[in-house]
This record gives C-alpha cells, structure tokens and sequence, in this order.
C-alpha cells in the first residue's frame, strides 16, 4: 500500500512566496518568459507524470530487482517504458538549453521535479540521475567535436550516461584509483581497469551508455593531481561495441532496482574530458547540481514517510486519547494521531520536510542566479552561497530522509516492519543518499574546513546576516517576534563557535575534524529556524487559511520542539576539545 | 472536421470532499481543483481524432471562474488549439451551461462537439443532452468508440446489459464514458507551447445568455457513515438479517 501526492501547495508557496521566485525570474532574461501560472503548471504536470507513472512502479521493481545475465542487466518490469514515456514528456530535458533541445527552465523547477521523482521511485531516478550532470561536465569541457556528437542525445534522452569512479581500494578517496588511459595515435585514448559501483553502467533503458570515467595517464602525478576525465561510450560512433563489460550487479539493502554495476573497461576507446590531470576539475561544474540532487533524495523520502505516516495514523485506531480535538466525541479507541506521542513524531515530519523543502528549493534558486543573474556581483555571491549550502543539503537532508523514514515506521508499528506497507521501503532506499556522491562525513569536512574555515569564515557571515535581515524583518510581528529573537540569538552562538574553532584549530589541526559533524547539524537547525521564521513571517495575519495557520503551527513547534537541539549540537562541539584515543591496531 | 470540446474545473479526484458547516455547499477553500477526468477523456478523443488527419480544428471551452483558465491550459497543453472561458463566479446549473455552450455553438459552428458524460461534482449528466436538443444535433452519449465516417459518426455507446452501436449524421454531439480511451500526461515541450496558444475569455452577458437559475439548492449533506460489520453464525442468521435488519431481500 502506497500514498502520494505531490505536495502542490507547498511547492507553490515555496517558490512563489517563500523564494517569491517569479519576481528573479523576470530579471533574468533567459527565464522572463516563465510566470507564475507556466511554472505551477509545470510542476502540477511533472507531479501527475510521477504518481500516475513511476509510484506505480516502485514496489514491484523494489520486489523483482533487477537481473544480470552474461554482461547484460534487465531492469525490473515497467522501468524501460517509464523512462521512454519520462523522455517522449520531455521531462529529461527540462533544465537544458533551448539551443541544445532542452526546455531551458530553471534549476528551481528541476528540484520540484526531482524532489516528486525521489519520492515516488528513487531506484528508478538512478538511471537518468547523472544525465543532467553529464550534460553540464560535457557543455563546460567536451571538445566540440564531443558536443556535436553526444550532447543532443543526453538533452534528448537517446543516451544515458554513468559516473565512473571508485575502484575497489578507491572509494572517498578518488586519488588511489589506477584505471589507465594511454593515448592512440587518432588523438583518442585506451582505457583499462575496474570500476565498481557505478549506478546504471548497464541497463535495458537506452541503446548506448555514456560513461565518465576517471582514469591516469602514462606521465601522470600520483594522487587526486594525476586524474583525468574520459568520455568511454558502450557503442562507438560505428556502431561497434567498445570492449566495457558488466561483470555483475550488486545486492543491495535498497534502491534494489537500480542496477549497480562492475565494468570492465580492457582497452576501451575513450577521448579525453577537459585537461589532463585535470579531471576533478572537469568533474566539479557537475558536483553542485548532483550534491544538490543527492540531498533533494533526502526531502523526497521524508515527504514520502510523512504522507503515508499521516495517512496511516489518521486511520489506526488504539487506545483512548487523553485529549481530543474539540467536538470530537469519545470512542472505544481514537486514531492515534490524538497521541501526544505520535503528534510529535507527525509534527517533526512535517515541519522537517517543509523546512527542508524551502532550504533545497533555495538552493536550487541560488544555482539559477548564479548561471543566470544579470548582475555579476550577484552572481558571484549566489556561486559562493550555493556552495556553501551544497555540502549542508547533502548531508542534512539526507541523515534527516532516514531518520525520518524511521519514525514514520515507528508510527506505523508492527505493520511498518513488513512489506504490506510501503515504509520499510522508504526507509531501505533512503539509506545509501548518506554514502554516495561523496558521504556525509566528507560533506562535514568540506563544509566546515573548506566552505567555512577555508575562506576565513566569509561566505558564513554573509549567510548569517541573510539570516539576522530575515529575523530584523520579523521581529515586529506579533506571531513570529519571538521566533526571530531565538534565529538571532543562534546566529550569534553559531558564528561564536565557528570562530573558536577556526582559533583552536591553530593548535589543534585535529580540532575542526571531530566537530564537523556536529557543525554541520548545528548550521543546519540554525537554516531551519531561518526557514521557519520566513515562513511564519509570511503566514502571519492569515491564519483563518488554514494553510498557513499549519505554518504558524510548525513554525512554533519547530521554535519549541526542535531547535532546542542546537544546544546540544553546541554542547557537542565544545565536546570536542577532548582528544579521541585511537583504537588498537 | 472542426471539434468543439467542453472542460471543467472540479474537485480533482483524489480529494476527500468535506461539506461546509452550513450545509450550503461543498467546502472548496484550499482544495486541489482539476479538470473533469470525463473532459480529459473528451479532450484525449479530439487529440486523437486531430492526430489521424480526421480533424482540423480543436476548440476547448470552460464555463467557471477565472481560475477555470488553468484547466483550459492543460487542454491547451494536450493540444487543444484554442480555448474559450466564459467567466462566471456563479455556481451554473446543467441548462444554463448548455445554453452558453448552444451560443459558442452558433458562433463557431463545429461538426463535433465532445463532452464528459458528466462532471464528477455534480454528478448531473444533463449538459450533453440539453446542448444536444437546443442545437438539434444528433446525440452519441456514453461513447466506448467514435468512428468517423465522411459525414457520418459511428459512436458504440455503453448502455446497460451491452453495448450499442449508432450511425449519428454530422454535425454531432457525443458524450464520453469512462473506456472511451486512456488520457495522456501533457508533455513538457506542449507546456510550452500552450502558453502561446490563444485563450479568450468572454462573459455570459457577451454571448446574450440569460443564467439566471431555475433551481436551488437547499442543503448538502455528506453520506451517512458507513456502519461497522458484523459476523454472523450461520447462513440462516444471515438470511434473517437480510431480510430483517437490511431489508434487501
């Protein structure tokens, strides 16, 4: 049994009001033929596409899983012509540029699509889940030759590509990897080696896959300076097949029908992306949008598990409540979403979600004025604010996705551990968003050593005080003055602790690295509470709507329930003044 | 073959309706709105046709709010070409509707027009037929199967016990049943597109069309609750029961 609609309302109120996106829109003149009216249109369709096509999918391809048979990989029933009926919509496309047959609409759009296609079928997202990606490395740094021949495919949908990074013995550390790339005399390159874990390397959805493979050259440097990037297809342009070779699949805890592949590349024809030895580089134009995209998994599952938790404890009869809703009249037993207990755990989901819904569409709209803003100074600042919020979203967003499909089980009991019910689902797939595309331990890390320290705390302040402009806007309306006191106050203990690190780490190299973590979950509250005092701004004085009279609901319980927790975030990082004994070898 | 295809804005499906606490109406204040599931169906039909060469022309027109625009969009987005609104804030009943769609009738003189059998509020299934005697067209309702034939409709209607085929001369109106065919989802490029194709929006007093109402309505209630079930022991107590208590035999 599985339940969803896409949250229409809120994704309206969050780009329309929240981000009152329209109003940028029109001052950037790629996008100023979009109103508001085309863009709720959009995601209203993208929203049927995803319930009507791929929730219907979701189950039975977790149930059957896909197949791997001598090399080739069959996908669970129903995957191949979702993602034929996702490129005939014109879906695939949707944030690529008219001049290359894309719809050329924002990255803010692609989020709301993206957020709808995690909740309803992530394993079937895998497959065109680098397509847009691929699309960016290739745009940046394809030969125009490699553009002409590849580009149009990927916008259309012909051909899906693959990342290709770890090897065995190189995982978060890309820098271990040994593929090969020796070049021919045509000017291309032999690509030898194995690489694992590469999602979607063989599949039954397109006739050709494009892989990004991550390889050295002869004369290279050791570690992550001696990378380079290549474009390796799986049928060259004659039509031969390049010697790649699925040698099996994974089995999974989730995502069970995403074909997570080992390829074998033995002399595989290649040419060569970007720069030699330049390869991260190459690959960072995409690192953004699929960080971003990794953490929109993270939002996608926890509004999964909040409307079937909603459901099911609307309907779940057990106990007597202590208190009723009024004109509620008594009954044997009352749905347990009288329960105090169980208002909680359905408040913290919903409040979450929603809170996490306006950081990620946010980020997604920083992206957009960062490509497409008509002032430079504004650009460089949304850049610089995006990739400060990329690593936040990433790994926030996807703890809170697991953790949160974990209390909608709880919500539903016994029947949340079997499979009648869609949530242990949601709670396996959701699973891996916490490892992949760089885990969140390396999210912290990069969050707090790199985006933050790394710059002498600049970007940070200028997040803060985006954050202390929004509580000073607040702070005289009666229904959120309070809220915008305790954003205040939290920035002040944020920036207080971001600065004794950045001192302690003088002393102690260490320091920053055991309280990344901690950082990152503390920031992380402190954008909620700026979420949420926005949000309430924006309900206040309207609550005979019940909309957002939920707004103001949330936005106290999220003032009283949950950002609370920063104290002890803070506790933690204080916490980390204490060395950590190593373990015995 | 120029069609005329009617669409309206209700209560998308998936809402659990709620009646206001006046028992005036139902309560539509923050409720999801969709275009009628029979109109995506008579929509689909006219794509359909347009798309074997059969017809030239697809008119889409809405009776409702301003609103009502978004679901002449979508018709718009599927392929209709253009799209009328006759803008009303007020809650029309079957005949006022059929006599503004007999005015866009005369004026754009289409060979077919294509209704839902009926709207999923409402429930009146009456517009098809009253539009159908105010113009004299021949009437198809409950259509499973539109065959067109030069000046001649083949319509294979859905009727109780079976199916029945009719030969209906054009001009004609028919109305749509639920296996007619299955609605596509619009795709994104037809999105686009829909933005720049017309939408003109007229008043009823435009089109010389009295709405006053004949009826009204005195309250609306939402169905009884349904009751628990019980077990019964034997088949005899069930036979009492039936007989007794349900009173069905």
């Amino acid at each position: 049994m599985w339940h969803y609609q896409a949250p229409l309302r809120d994704m309206r109120f969050v780009i329309e009001e929240w981000l009152a996106a329209p109003a940028d829109w029109q001052r950037m003149p790629a996008f100023a033929a979009l109103d508001v009216e085309l863009a709720a249109q959009v995601v209203e369709e993208a929203g049927r596409f995803a319930g009507g096509v791929l929730a219907p999918l979701n189950a039975s391809g977790d149930r059957q899983g896909c197949r791997f048979d001598n090399g080739r990989v069959t996908t669970p029933d129903g995957f191949p012509a979702a993602y034929q009926a996702f490129v005939d919509g014109g879906w695939a496309a949707l944030a690529c540029a008219e001049e290359h047959g894309g719809q050329g609409l924002p990255q803010l759009l692609n989020a709301a699509l993206l957020e709808m296609i995690y909740s309803t079928n992530h394993a079937w997202a895998m497959y065109p889940g680098i397509a847009h990606g691929a699309y960016e490395c290739l745009r940046a740094h394809g030969t125009p030759e490699l553009r002409e021949r590849y580009l149009a495919d990927i916008v259309s949908g012909e051909i899906l590509p693959t990342m290709c990074l770890t090897e065995p013995q190189a995982g978060s550390d890309v820098g271990l990897l040994r593929s090969r790339a020796e070049p021919a005399a045509d000017g291309s390159y032999r690509i030898t080696g194995g690489k694992i874990f590469a999602s979607g390397g063989e599949h039954d959805l397109t006739e050709n896959i494009l892989h990004l493979v991550l390889a050295r050259l002869p004369d290279a440097p050791s570690g992550s300076r001696g990378i380079s990037l290549f474009l390796v297809p799986k049928r060259l342009p004659d039509g031969r097949h390049n010697a790649v070779r699925c040698g099996g699949i994974e089995h999974k805890l989730g995502i069970r029908g995403s074909a997570t592949c080992t390829l074998s590349f033995e002399q595989a024809e290649g040419w060569l992306l970007g720069e030699p030895h330049r390869g991260l580089a190459a690959m960072f134009v995409m690192m953004n949008s699929a960080r971003l995209h990794v953490g929109l998994q993270g939002l996608g599952h926890a509004e999964a598990a909040w409307q079937n938790a909603a459901q099911y404890a609307a309907e779940r009869r057990q106990m007597r409540a202590v208190r009723r809703p009024e004109g509620r009249a008594e009954a044997p037993a009352d749905p347990i979403h009288y329960h105090p207990a169980m208002r909680r755990t359905l408040l913290e989901l919903r409040t979450l979600t929603e809170g996490m819904r306006a950081l990620g569409y946010w980020t997604a709209h920083l992206l957009d004025q960062a490509e497409q803003g008509a002032d430079p100074a504004l650009r460089a600042q949304a850049e610089s604010r995006a990739q400060l919020l990329t690593p936040l979203v990433k790994a926030y967003f996807t703890e809170q996705g697991f953790r949160l499909a974990s209390s909608a089980l709880q919500v539903f009991g016994g029947y949340g551990y079997v499979q009648d019910y869609a949530v242990e689902q949601i709670l396996r797939d959701s699973r891996i968003a916490m490892i992949y595309e760089g885990s969140n331990e390396i999210q912290a890390n990069d969050l707090l050593l790199r985006k933050v320290l790394g710059d002498g705390g600049a970007a940070l302040r200028g997040l803060l005080e985006t954050f202390r402009a929004e509580a000073e806007a607040a702070s005289t309306l009666p229904e959120c003055g309070g809220f915008a006191t305790a954003l205040g106050q939290y920035c002040d203990r944020l920036a207080t602790a971001a600065e004794g690190l950045a001192a302690a780490a003088a002393q102690d190299p260490e320091r920053p690295y055991r309280a990344a973590g901690d950082f990152l979950r503390l920031l992380g509250l402190v954008a909620l509470a700026f979420a949420w005092v926005r949000s309430a701004r924006l309900a206040a004085g309207r609550a005979d709507d019940p909309f957002y009279a939920g707004k103001l609901e949330s936005a106290a319980f999220f003032f009283a329930y949950l950002l609370p927790e920063a104290d002890h975030r803070l506790a933690l990082i204080e916490a980390s003044r204490q060395p950590l004994p190593f373990l015995p070898e | 073959m120029k069609i005329l295809v009617t669409v309206k804005r209700v209560v998308d499906y998936n809402v659990k309706v709620r009646v206001k606490a006046d028992n005036s109406a139902v309560d539509l204040a923050n409720v999801k709105m969709a275009m009628n599931p029979f109109c995506e169906i008579a929509v689909e039909e006219a794509v359909r046709l347009k798309e074997r060469g059969i017809a030239s022309e697809i008119v889409a027109v809405s009776v409702g709010p301003a609103a009502a625009q978004e679901q002449l969009r979508t018709a718009l987005a599927l392929g209709a070409d253009r799209a009328l609104l006759i803008e009303t804030d007020e809650e029309l009943g079957s005949l006022a509707v059929a006599k503004l769609l007999k005015a866009v009738v005369d004026k754009e003189q289409p060979q077919l027009v294509i209704t839902g059998k009926q709207a999923i509020d409402s429930d009146n299934n009456q517009t098809g037929q009253m539009l159908a005697a105010l113009t004299g067209y021949a009437q198809g309702t409950f259509a499973s199967k539109l065959e067109p034939a030069g000046d001649k409709l083949k319509v294979v209607r859905e009727i109780d016990g079976g199916l029945q085929t009719l030969e209906l001369a054009l001009p004609a109106i028919v109305t749509t049943d639920l296996r007619l065919n299955e609605p596509r989802y619009a795709s994104l490029p037809n999105i686009m597109k829909a933005k720049k194709k017309p939408l003109e929006t007229v008043t009823p007093a435009d089109l010389g069309v009295s709405v006053a109402s004949t009826l009204k309505t005195l309250k609306v209630e939402a169905p009884a609750e349904r009751q628990a079930g019980i077990k019964v022991g034997s088949v005899a107590e069930l036979v009492e029961k039936l007989k007794n208590e349900a009173k069905v035999i």
